[in-house]
């Protein structure tokens, strides 16, 4: 009766069962770090006096959150990371041209059902969305990750939220995460995993189940999950050669806590400063905008672009307002190119840069200044995330971030 | 341990604890530069070491940065005192060599700069009228990592 985590990690640590609260070491079969991250993960590792990688072909490095290089110390830790890359062999190594990390491990084949999978960023929980047990460590626990291949964690209860109900038009995944969140409050799920079931999750794609994982941890979640079906092994089997196995959760098991959402009445949701439960209804918030961001690891998929795209079609970014749209990966950007999405963004007076994280973070591009207010399709609204801390971020889908866009209000889609 | 408690609210995200743009850097100085800039920005001069955080419910919440642990031990913070803790904040924390210590009441207890005392060993946090609430002690294991600086000093010092 145990949970899909309590098997994968029990499979993992090479026991018949763990339950929850126990200490299991698990192998671990996807370790990622990036530009970002990555420097203090090397320092650490040669700190250790470790000399080389437990296995070269698990390690995936992409270059996303400082790229291109913005600044002499950046290209630093980019030379730094190509160079550990070059003396240890990593097999998975994608330089400036790829995109963000979240979305390229599944897009290129690194992500499959049943593997614990640890990065070095703590929105790694989107891997779940395919069924694996992947969840984000720090830079010591990645350096011993890349000497030893294992780590040691603590065996999650689950929260499983069984959602119910068909989206109403215009309503997507990132409407019905952050009206969990907040439900939940920014702590809601802390060391939990959190399992997303029920008929409305069975109706999204794959990319919209990674939505709703990637934004696990903003209530407080060891890692989001969602069983696989039909589509993830199809999506699986479309982008990778790797073995897997699929575990579902035994809906008996004493450390599990279901959580029913019905979302047949939702409205588009927006989150607004400065944390991420502070979710209200758009139709219930009143805000002129400076700047809005379509892009990062939980907005920026071809799903997303074509939705915004619909909206803004002929239309143009109001007077005052700039749009940045920031496709999350290679294979995104290219699509969207020949999809003639990138035009539509473009001749509607937004900007449309290459695959990278952009102003999520607020460390490399699209920074915002003091008062300045930012809508954006990314997953943190913290003071100060995008830039001064006297600048507001507010969260919203990608159809709430076109139809702002073009009213420089934020406003819902019509 | 003695210091000044240094109070802060509910949720403390990494990005207030160092923000994004400074995470091209590595180095403790620099980190601890911009610790907290966000709320206070001249908490680097003014954090003293020995000093304390005392906070809320879900410190350390957000990203996994381990810049964030490393700004705090730059500016000298001997241990965090928080109601709760967000998850990956408190490995990180730990495998830096910054202690946290949680307690429950801790924001009734303390008022921002008042001297306080921690007991490791009694798990006790007594403020300057002498009035004390208990801690969730740290086991042995986690003691020994704290006390060495770190889970990387702790490991070399064990091989």
């Amino acid at each position: 009766m145990p949970t899909m985590s309590e098997k994968i990690l029990a499979r993992a640590s090479g026991k018949n069962e763990v339950e929850a609260g126990d200490i299991v070491i698990a192998n671990i079969d996807v370790a990622m770090t990036h530009d970002l991250t990555g420097p203090l993960s090397v320092e650490s590792f040669e700190k250790i006096g470790a000399e080389k990688v437990w296995d070269a072909s698990k390690i995936v490095i992409p270059f996303d959150h400082q790229v291109p290089a913005d600044s002499i110390d950046s290209a630093n830790n980019h030379m730094l990371m190509r160079e550990f890359v070059k003396q240890q062999g990593i097999e998975h190594f994608y330089d400036v041209n790829a995109g963000v990390c979240h979305q390229i491990l599944p897009e290129l084949g690194h992500v499959v059902p049943g593997e614990v999978i640890v990065g070095a960023d703590s929105h790694t929980c989107t891997h779940g969305a395919l069924g694996a047990f992947a969840t984000g460590i720090g830079s010591t626990d990645m350096a011993m990750v890349f000497a030893e291949g294992n780590l040691w964690f603590k065996v999650p209860e689950t929260n499983r939220f069984e959602i119910t109900g068909k989206l109403k038009e215009n309503v997507y995944a990132k409407d019905v995460i952050l009206h969990i969140i907040g439900q939940m409050s920014v702590d809601g799920s802390t060391y939990k995993a959190c399992e997303f079931a029920g008929e409305t999750i069975e109706d999204m794609s794959v990319s919209e189940r990674m939505v709703i994982c990637n934004m696990a941890i903003e209530m407080g979640g060891k890692t989001g999950l969602v069983e696989p079906d039909k589509k993830t092994i199809e999506y699986v089997e479309n982008h990778s050669k790797k073995p897997y196995k699929v575990y579902k959760t035994d809906l008996d098991s004493p450390s599990l806590n279901i959580i029913d959402i019905d979302v047949s009445d939702l409205e588009p949701q927006v989150a607004c400063p400065h944390n991420v439960d502070n979710v209200r209804p758009v139709s219930e918030v009143d805000q002129e905008i400076d700047q809005v961001f379509l892009g990062s690891c939980t907005n920026g998929r071809l799903s997303d672009l074509r939705e915004a795209a619909k909206i803004i079609k002929g239309k143009k970014v109001a007077n005052g307002t700039r749009m940045l749209v920031i496709p999350a990966s290679k294979e995104v950007y290219s699509k969207a190119l020949d999809e003639g999405l990138l035009k539509i963004f473009v001749d509607a007076g937004a900007l449309v840069s290459a695959p990278c994280c952009g102003p999520c973070l607020g460390g490399h591009t699209g920074i915002i200044g003091p008062g300045e207010v930012s809508l954006s399709t990314s997953n943190r609204n913290f003071k100060g995330r995008q830039g001064s801390p006297d600048g507001k971020v507010f969260l919203a889908s990608a159809a709430v971030a076109a139809a702002s866009a073009i009213e420089g209000r934020i406003v819902a889609p019509e | 341990m003695k210091g000044t408690a240094w109070k802060f609210g509910d949720d403390i995200d990494t990005d207030i604890i160092v923000p994004g743009r400074y995470l091209i850097y590595t180095d403790e100085e620099r980190l601890a530069e911009h610790c907290m800039e966000g709320l206070d920005a001249d908490f680097d001069k003014k954090c003293k070491n020995g000093d304390f955080i005392v906070a809320g419910r879900n410190f350390g919440c957000g990203s996994s940065r381990e810049h964030a642990p490393i700004a705090l031990k730059g500016v000298g913070v001997a241990a965090v005192i928080a109601e709760s803790f967000a998850r990956i904040f408190y490995r990180n924390a730990t495998n830096v060599g910054v202690p946290l210590l949680e307690a429950p009441g801790i924001c009734e207890l303390v008022e921002n700069q008042e001297e306080i005392e921690v007991d490791m060993e009694k798990g006790l946090i007594t403020n300057e009228n002498g009035d004390s609430i208990e801690f969730k002690k740290l086991p042995p294991f986690m003691l020994e990592i704290l006390e060495q600086g770190g889970l990387i000093e702790y490991l070399k010092n064990k091989r």
